[in-house]
């Protein structure tokens, strides 16, 4: 591959609410065994970018966790490899990540290092599987100086919280507004730039120049006039999880036959860190219908329509319906769980019920846990 | 370089395990699937990890394709070591007497050297056809506590079974002091299970000393040699759930047992993990018209029909309408709409088309082999193929892409054998 990627890991996001509290937004469980970041990873994987960059700020300790090896994307390679870049003081430099843009420009080494022409920029906390490779080759094609994967949404889609474009015929990008007020089309883009490394140097060096710290406003919006900035379409299946609505429709989204057979079934999988979890246990008195279970889980209830991470317990007479149950959750018996978000380690004591009345209601719950 | 291992393990992998039937037609019995995710290996690599033994050569030689992939360079159990780690040693050509592996010792002795390249002070013989978590480092601490140049693991069986047994007759201090091959009157229920501890030098000077003795074994030649040399063996009692997993029956009967409320074997523990090499990590998914009960299933499956008492891989889908009971279905395993399965075993990757009805009928005997395929149970071999709506009956055995044309009036009747190449 002719380009290094880099990963935007480091955000935080108010509109996750409580759920941040615990952990960065790419590191939130998605779709019962996996982490939002395993996408943008196993897309580098698979488009056999070698060497990634995974820059993260807040809170991190989960991620971390979760990248302790990269054996898991086959990043343990003697050529490139996975590199986990938090912010670090040095002499010249004692700041926190000020934004995108300030995030790649602390770790410019990282570029200047690099032989490879191009590089790709994706956020991690996007659920979607695309080969970076033809964005390359679209780009190289355009003569672009930055390319951005931008995506068509429904009519009805809320556009409010992203980069709205407008293209010409060609697919040059004339109009770029972040967070309109209101928005005038519905082509958004996906946060996955190519840029030539060279390009994106002197970009970075300028902004910081500058005091100019994000990568979209900074870069993108600033220079669109001046530098050729094409749209690539991205037709296939694309969700952002960075609020608490959208995080909770993603992970539904996977109860549909043709998104679960897309990420599932469809070559290539999405790799994750490996949970070495027994298979699931279904005693007498559980019902399931149109769930999705994770390993390690032991079910003695009712679920329906609903996604169980990574080994949950669901006692006796319990019912959960349109839930997400996050990973190692303990359910008493008869319980009653509607419309909620049971985060992980929770433990909820027998005969609860927890109701989203009107919304997803989030559920933290630390009670005492005895088991056997 | 500087290499010392205090004990490491030496894993008989070799034998085809032919009691199991079509299922290690194609694999080794270690590779031979269990509980869903599982392989047979993966119990002692996962014991000799947990017990601190990370170097484990493998012993390799019937059919070894799938154990080779399946361990890999041992990344599952963290055996990917710098020094150690998991080796696969397979039978070599030599300068002059080339020879496969022709009994157990015998092949301990072929691969003197990797042995010895560990500089060990003990070594650890395991076989790879038992379902067990057992702590090695306790059955170290008793080998040295005791002086033992051999520590044999037993475990205590109800007498009347003993005679199906090696057993080993000790003194009040656990010593050996006689042992005897399935005896028809048993002196004690301490049968051997096959897991010896020998301290380094012990175990060299056996091995060299009946290096020329044919079809070189444990329990036949080693075990009284050291006896009979006068080397201190003791029995190490183990109490815990040991079960062998060597005939269809007993295979059948140890899956089962994981689906209890609370089975004696339990793989839901924190602290004594089971490792084993995923073959994807995607969650499992429930149609609207599913029901299950009793069972465990594997990642990845995908459920519309209704499952009982059973045990599920990863990689099934079972079919809209279909009934799965008192069933074993690997990994990769496709089940059609409609069907009914009682008590089958179906190995990895078949495809049952829709409508078929298996372990229907009366018992009749196997035509084959009625000492394997029995139980009333229905037996698929990998990689098989039934067609559209028929009907098999019990003690059968299928193998091969089979077409409607094997099926007259669409028909498999009980205890007949359908192995097609």
């Amino acid at each position: 591959m002719r380009a290094i990627g880099i990963i935007l890991a480091g955000g935080n996001s108010n509109r996750m609410k409580e759920l941040s509290k615990k952990r960065a937004v790419c590191a939130m469980p998605v779709a019962g065994s996996y982490r939002s970041i395993d996408f943008a990873l196993s897309n580098m994987e698979f488009s056999r970018v070698s060497k990634v960059a995974i820059l993260t700020q807040y809170n991190s300790r989960s991620l971390n966790e979760h990248l302790a090896s990269s054996k898991w994307w086959d990043f343990g390679r003697k050529q490139g490899g996975m590199f986990l870049f938090t912010p670090s003081f040095a002499d010249a430099n004692s700041q926190w990540y000020r934004g995108t843009a300030d995030a790649i420009a602390q770790n410019i080494s990282f570029l200047r290092h690099s032989h490879e022409p191009y590089v790709i920029i994706a956020s991690g906390d996007c659920v979607y599987k695309l080969d970076y490779g033809k964005v390359l080759d679209y780009h190289m094609d355009k003569g672009a100086d930055i390319t951005v994967v931008v995506k068509t949404m429904p009519q009805d889609f809320r556009v409010e919280r992203y980069g709205v474009v407008r293209m010409d015929v060609d697919g040059r990008i004339r109009e770029f507004v972040e967070k309109p007020v209101v928005a005038d089309g519905n082509t958004i883009s996906c946060g996955i730039y190519v840029i030539r490394r060279r390009l994106l140097i002197e970009l970075l060096e300028k902004s910081m120049e500058e005091n100019r710290y994000d990568l979209v406003q900074d870069i993108l919006i600033r220079y669109r006039g001046l530098k050729k900035i094409y749209g690539y379409e991205l037709n296939s299946y694309w969700s952002n999880i960075a609020s608490v609505e959208d995080y909770f429709r993603t992970n539904m989204d996977f109860l549909k036959p043709d998104i679960r057979s897309f990420f599932f079934r469809e070559f290539p999988e999405v790799h994750s860190k490996v949970a070495d979890l027994p298979p699931v246990k279904y005693n007498v008195g559980c019902h399931i219908r149109n769930s999705l279970l994770s390993s390690g889980c032991i079910i003695n209830g009712t679920v329906e329509d609903s996604v169980l991470f990574h080994q949950v317990y669901v006692g006796n007479n319990c019912v959960i319906r349109n839930s997400l149950i996050l990973n190692d959750v303990y359910i008493g018996d008869n319980s009653i769980i509607e419309n909620c978000i049971i985060e992980s380690g929770d433990t909820i004591q027998a005969n609860s019920t927890y109701r989203g009345e009107d919304g997803v209601k989030i559920v933290i719950e630390k009670g005492e846990r005895y088991t056997i | 370089m500087i290499v010392k291992k205090e004990m490491i393990a030496m894993l008989l992998a070799g034998g085809q395990g032919s009691r199991l039937g079509i299922l290690t037609s194609k694999v080794a019995k270690p590779a031979v699937s269990f509980g869903g995710k599982y392989r047979i290996i993966d119990f002692p690599l996962s014991n000799c990890i947990n017990s601190g033994v990370d170097t484990v050569g493998v012993l390799t030689q019937y059919m070894p394709l799938r154990l080779n992939s399946h361990i890999g360079i041992g990344i599952p159990w963290d055996l990917d070591k710098n020094v150690g780690g998991v080796s696969i040693l397979s039978p070599y050509e030599k300068s002059h007497d080339t020879e496969w592996y022709t009994g157990t010792a015998n092949a301990i002795y072929q691969n003197m050297e990797y042995m010895e390249s560990y500089n060990p002070d003990y070594v650890l013989i395991l076989s790879g056809d038992h379902i067990y978590k057992m702590d090695y480092e306790s059955m170290l601490d008793y080998h040295k506590e005791k002086g033992a140049d051999v520590t044999i693991a037993v475990m205590p069986v109800p007498m009347e079974e003993a005679s199906r047994f090696g057993i080993m007759i000790t003194d009040e201090d656990r010593k050996i002091v006689d042992f005897e091959e399935k005896p028809e009157h048993p002196r004690s229920n301490l049968a051997s299970m096959g897991i010896y501890i020998f301290s380094w030098t012990a175990l060299k000077e056996a091995l060299l000393a009946n290096k020329s003795q044919p079809n070189l074994d444990f329990g036949k030649h080693i075990i009284p040699y050291c006896r009979d040399n006068g080397r201190p063996l003791y029995a190490w009692e183990f109490n815990g759930y040991w079960k062998d997993v060597g005939t269809l029956t007993s295979y059948w009967e140890a899956n089962m047992e994981l689906i209890d409320i609370v089975p004696e074997f339990n793989l839901y523990e924190e602290f004594w993990k089971i490792y084993t090499k995923s073959q994807t990590v995607t969650p499992q998914y429930f149609g609207s018209n599913s029901a299950v009960e009793r069972t465990i299933i594997g990642e990845g499956s995908e459920i519309y029909g209704q499952v009982y008492n059973s045990v599920i891989g990863c990689d099934v889908i079972i079919g809209e309408g279909t009934i799965v009971r008192d069933s074993i279905i690997m990994n990769g395993t496709v089940i059609g709409d409609n069907c009914r399965l009682e008590k089958v075993i179906a190995a990895e990757n078949v495809t049952i088309a829709d409508g078929v009805v298996l372990g229907e009928g009366d018992y009749i005997e196997n035509d084959t082999r009625p000492d394997i395929y029995r139980d009333g149970i229905v037996t698929i071999g990998e990689g098989t193929v039934i067609p559209d709506s028929v009907t098999i009956g019990r003690n059968t055995l299928i193998s091969g892409h089979t077409v409607e044309a094997d099926y007259p009036d669409g028909r498999l009747a009980g205890g007949r054998t359908l192995v097609k190449e």
